[in-house]
C-alpha cells in the first residue's frame, strides 16, 4: 500500500500535488465565502491564456538541453519593442498586433541566435548566466526606453519627463484583440476564444516541429549530447535552434500577455518574468531535462488558477499584499525543488 | 648553448604567459578604473566630498563582500544567498530596537542575537546547495528570492498576530506587521563614532570601523591557513580527490556557507549602523547582487577571489556608485540615467565575468 502510494506520488510529482491541493482547498474556501464563482472561472481562463505562451517558451530550451530559460526577458524585450513600434506608427486593431509580431519575431530570431551562441560557451551554467544576461539587458534597456526617439504622445511622458512611460495603454492599438475574438458566454463565464485558439495554434506548431526531423534531432541533442554527436547531429546548432525558438515564443508570449492585460510595462517590467513561467512548467510536472506541452497546460492552469482564487480569498481573510507573497513563495519554492532534486542527472 | 637558448626561450614564454594572465585578471578592474575616471571628470564633485564618501563606504561595505570569499574558495561560486545572512543581522537589529538597547552595546547584542540565526540559515543554505552540486549559484540566488518572500510573510503577517510584539516604533498602526522603515537612532553610527578622526570640515575617518574591517581581513587570511581552511581549499580544487583523502566534503561545504552567512550578518550590521535606518522589506534585497558585483569588479572570478580583490572591488564599485548619478545628470540632464547605468553595470559585470569564467 505504502509503496503504491509513493509510486503514485512520484508519478504526480510533489509540486503538482501540493498546488493541486491548494487549489482544491482554496476553491472550497471561496465557495464557503460565497465569492462569485463565475467571475473566478472567467479570470482563470483569461489568466491561463495570457500566461500560457510564455510558459510554452520554456519547452524548446529544456528540450535542447539548456535547462529553464531564465534569459526569457530577452525575448520579452523583443516583443515590447515590436509593440512600441506598432504604437509609434499609430497602427490599430488587428493590424497593430500583426505589425508588433512582424517586428518582434525577426528581432527575437536574431537575439535568440546571439544568445544561443553565448550559451554554447558556458555549458552547464546556462541558468545562472541566462539570469544575469537577462537582468543586465533589461537594465540596459531601461536606458534605451529613456532615450529612444519615440514621439507618439500616448507613449512619452506628457510634460517634464523624458523618454517612454512606465506603462503604456494599448487602448488604441491591440487591447484584448485576441480575448474578444469570437468570445462568448456560458452562463456568466466568459470564454476568451481567440486567446485560447491562438495558444492552441502555437501548441500545434510546436507539436509539428517536435515531430519533424530537426525537432527530433534537437530532442536527442538535449537529452543525450554524446549520443547525438555520434549520430552526426550538430549539438551546438541544435542548442541554438532551441534558444531561438524559446526567444521567439517569449516575444509572442509577451504580446499575447499584454493584449490581455491592456498595458505594456517597460523598464523593469520584464525583469522577473522568467521565474513565474519556469515555476508554471515545473508545477505541470516538467523537470530540468524533460518538458511536454501537457506540462505547460496543466502547470499554467494550476498555477494561475491558484493565484486567481488566492487573491480575493486572502483579501477577505487578511490584509495586505498577501497574494504577492504567496506567489513568490510558490514560484521560487518550486524552482528550488527542481534544482535540488536532480534525479535525472 | 643550444639548451641554454631553449631554456631562455621557455622562460620568457612562461613570463609572457604570466604577464598575459595578470593582464586578463586586471582587465576588469582597469576598465572600471577608467570608467570611474571618466565619471569623476564629468561629475565634478568636490574632492573632499568624494573622498569622504569613499572612505565611509570602504568602512561599511567590505565585510559583506568578504563574506563571499570562502564559498568561492570552496568551489561553490558566488553565494548569492548572503541575503539570508543580512536577514539574520536585521533580526538582531529589530530585537534590540524592540527592547531599546542602544549604543555600541546594542550593536554587540544585535550581533550576538544575529549569530545563531545566521548559523541556522547558513546550515540550511549549505544543505540545499549540497543537493545542487554544479548548480550552486542559481540555487543560492533562487533561495535568496525565496527567503525574501518568507521574510515578508513573517514580518508582514505573523509579527503582531502570531508572534506578540507591541512597540509603536516598530509595528504598523493596524497592530500587524512591521513598519516599512525602522529608525535605528539608538545605534546609529555607534561603531563609526567609537573612534572617529575629523581631518578637515566634511572629511572624517571612522577608524574604529576600518579597524574592524582590517581585523576580519586578517582573520580570514589566518583562517585559510588552519586545518578547516585547508580542507575548504582542497574541496574547492577537486571534490573527488578531497573525498578520497578523507575529507567529509559535504560537511566542509556546509561550514563554508555558515561562515559566509555569519560574516554577511555582521557585515549587514556594520552597514546598517552607518546608514541609520532599516528598510524592513528592502535593505537585504540587493545585498547579494551588489556584493557579488563589487567582488567581480575587483578582478575576482567565480573560482578565485582574494582579499585584495575585495578591497579593490569595493573601492571601484562604490566610487562608481557615488559618481554615476551625478555624471548622468551633468551629461544628459537626467539623474535617472546614472541610476539605470549603475544597476546595468552591477548586472552586466556579473553576466560578463560569468561568461568569461563559468
Amino acid at each position: 500500500m505504502k509503496e503504491r502510494l509513493t509510486a503514485a506520488m512520484d508519478k504526480i510529482g510533489l509540486p503538482r500535488l501540493i498546488i493541486g491541493l491548494f487549489l482544491i482547498v482554496f476553491c472550497v474556501g471561496a465557495a464557503i465565502l460565497k465569492l462569485p464563482m463565475s467571475m473566478l472561472l472567467s479570470d482563470m481562463l483569461v489568466r491561463f491564456g495570457m500566461n500560457a505562451v510564455l510558459v510554452l517558451a520554456m519547452i524548446p530550451a529544456i528540450r535542447a538541453g539548456t535547462g529553464l530559460n531564465f534569459g526569457l526577458p530577452l525575448g520579452v524585450i523583443c516583443g515590447l519593442i515590436g509593440a512600441v513600434v506598432a504604437i509609434e506608427y499609430k497602427f490599430s486593431g488587428l493590424t497593430s498586433f500583426l505589425v508588433a509580431l512582424g517586428v518582434s519575431i525577426p528581432l527575437a530570431v536574431l537575439t535568440g541566435y546571439l544568445y544561443g551562441l553565448l550559451l554554447n560557451r558556458i555549458k552547464g551554467q546556462e541558468m545562472v548566466v541566462g539570469t544575469y544576461v537577462g537582468f543586465s539587458i533589461v537594465s540596459g534597456m531601461c536606458i534605451f526606453w529613456l532615450l529612444a526617439p519615440f514621439h507618439n504622445p500616448e507613449m512619452v511622458w506628457a510634460y517634464g519627463g523624458t523618454g517612454l512611460r512606465n506603462t503604456i495603454t494599448l487602448e488604441s492599438s491591440f487591447d484584448k484583440i485576441l480575448n474578444n475574438f469570437l468570445a462568448f458566454n456560458i452562463g456568466q463565464v466568459q470564454i476568451p476564444t481567440g486567446l485560447l485558439l491562438f495558444f492552441a495554434f502555437l501548441c500545434l506548431l510546436l507539436w509539428f516541429f517536435s515531430r519533424s526531423k530537426s525537432g527530433m534531432a534537437m530532442h536527442v541533442a538535449g537529452s543525450n549530447p554524446r549520443f547525438a554527436q555520434s549520430c552526426g547531429i550538430n549539438v551546438n546548432k541544435m542548442r541554438i535552434l532551441g534558444t531561438v525558438l524559446s526567444t521567439v515564443l517569449a516575444a509572442v508570449g509577451i504580446l499575447v500577455y499584454n493584449q490581455s492585460y491592456g498595458f505594456l510595462s517597460l523598464y523593469n517590467g520584464p525583469l522577473m518574468m522568467a521565474f513565474p513561467a519556469a515555476a508554471a512548467i515545473l508545477i505541470g510536472g516538467a523537470s530540468l531535462r524533460r518538458a511536454t506541452i501537457g506540462h505547460v497546460i496543466i502547470g499554467t492552469f494550476l498555477f494561475q488558477s491558484v493565484l486567481v482564487v488566492a487573491s480575493p480569498l486572502f483579501n477577505v481573510i487578511v490584509e495586505g499584499s498577501f497574494s504577492e507573497i504567496f506567489r513568490g513563495i510558490i514560484s521560487n519554492g518550486v524552482i528550488l525543488y527542481a534544482l535540488t532534486t536532480g534525479r535525472e542527472e | 648553448m643550444m639548451a641554454m637558448k631553449l631554456e631562455l626561450a621557455k622562460n620568457s614564454s612562461v613570463l609572457t604567459v604570466r604577464i598575459r594572465q595578470k593582464l586578463i585578471e586586471m582587465a576588469v578592474p582597469l576598465l572600471f578604473l577608467v570608467l570611474c575616471g571618466i565619471g569623476a571628470y564629468f561629475a565634478q564633485l568636490s574632492p573632499v566630498f568624494l573622498i569622504n564618501e569613499i572612505i565611509m563606504r570602504m568602512a561599511r561595505n567590505p565585510l559583506l563582500v568578504l563574506a563571499l570569499i570562502i564559498p568561492v574558495v570552496a568551489g561553490m561560486g558566488m553565494n548569492f544567498a548572503i541575503t539570508l545572512g543580512a536577514m539574520a543581522g536585521q533580526i538582531g537589529l529589530i530585537i534590540i530596537t524592540h527592547y531599546e538597547i542602544n549604543g555600541i552595546t546594542g550593536l554587540l547584542v544585535a550581533a550576538l542575537i544575529a549569530t545563531p540565526f545566521a548559523v541556522l540559515f547558513g546550515y540550511l543554505t549549505g544543505k540545499l546547495l549540497n543537493r545542487a552540486k554544479g548548480k550552486e549559484m542559481i540555487t543560492s540566488m533562487i533561495f535568496g528570492f525565496f527567503a525574501n518572500y518568507v521574510w515578508q510573510l513573517f514580518f508582514l503577517a505573523f509579527v503582531g498576530s502570531i508572534i506578540p510584539m507591541r512597540n509603536e516604533k516598530l509595528i504598523l498602526s493596524t497592530g500587524v506587521g512591521l513598519r516599512n522603515t525602522i529608525d535605528l537612532a539608538g545605534i546609529r553610527q555607534s561603531l563609526d563614532n567609537l573612534l572617529k578622526i575629523q581631518v578637515v570640515q566634511g572629511l572624517s575617518i571612522p577608524v574604529s570601523t576600518l579597524l574592524v574591517v582590517a581585523l576580519f581581513c586578517v582573520l580570514i587570511t589566518f583562517f585559510m591557513k588552519t586545518k578547516l581552511g585547508q580542507d575548504i581549499r582542497a574541496v574547492g580544487q577537486n571534490m573527488e580527490i578531497a573525498r578520497i583523502s578523507g575529507i567529509d566534503v559535504d560537511r566542509v561545504r556546509i561550514y563554508a556557507i555558515i561562515i559566509s552567512t555569519v560574516l554577511a550578518a555582521w557585515g549587514q550590521l556594520i552597514w546598517l549602523q552607518n546608514i541609520g535606518t532599516l528598510n524592513t522589506y528592502g535593505s537585504h534585497v540587493q545585498v547579494g547582487l551588489f556584493a557579488v558585483a563589487a567582488l567581480l569588479i575587483g578582478g575576482a572570478s567565480v573560482t578565485k577571489a582574494t582579499i585584495w580583490q575585495v578591497l579593490l572591488g569595493t573601492f571601484l564599485f562604490h566610487t562608481l556608485f557615488i559618481i554615476s548619478p551625478v555624471a548622468g545628470r551633468n551629461l544628459v540632464g537626467d539623474a535617472q540615467i546614472g541610476e539605470f547605468f549603475r544597476v546595468f553595470v552591477a548586472y552586466g559585470v556579473i553576466a560578463v565575468t560569468l561568461l568569461l569564467h563559468a
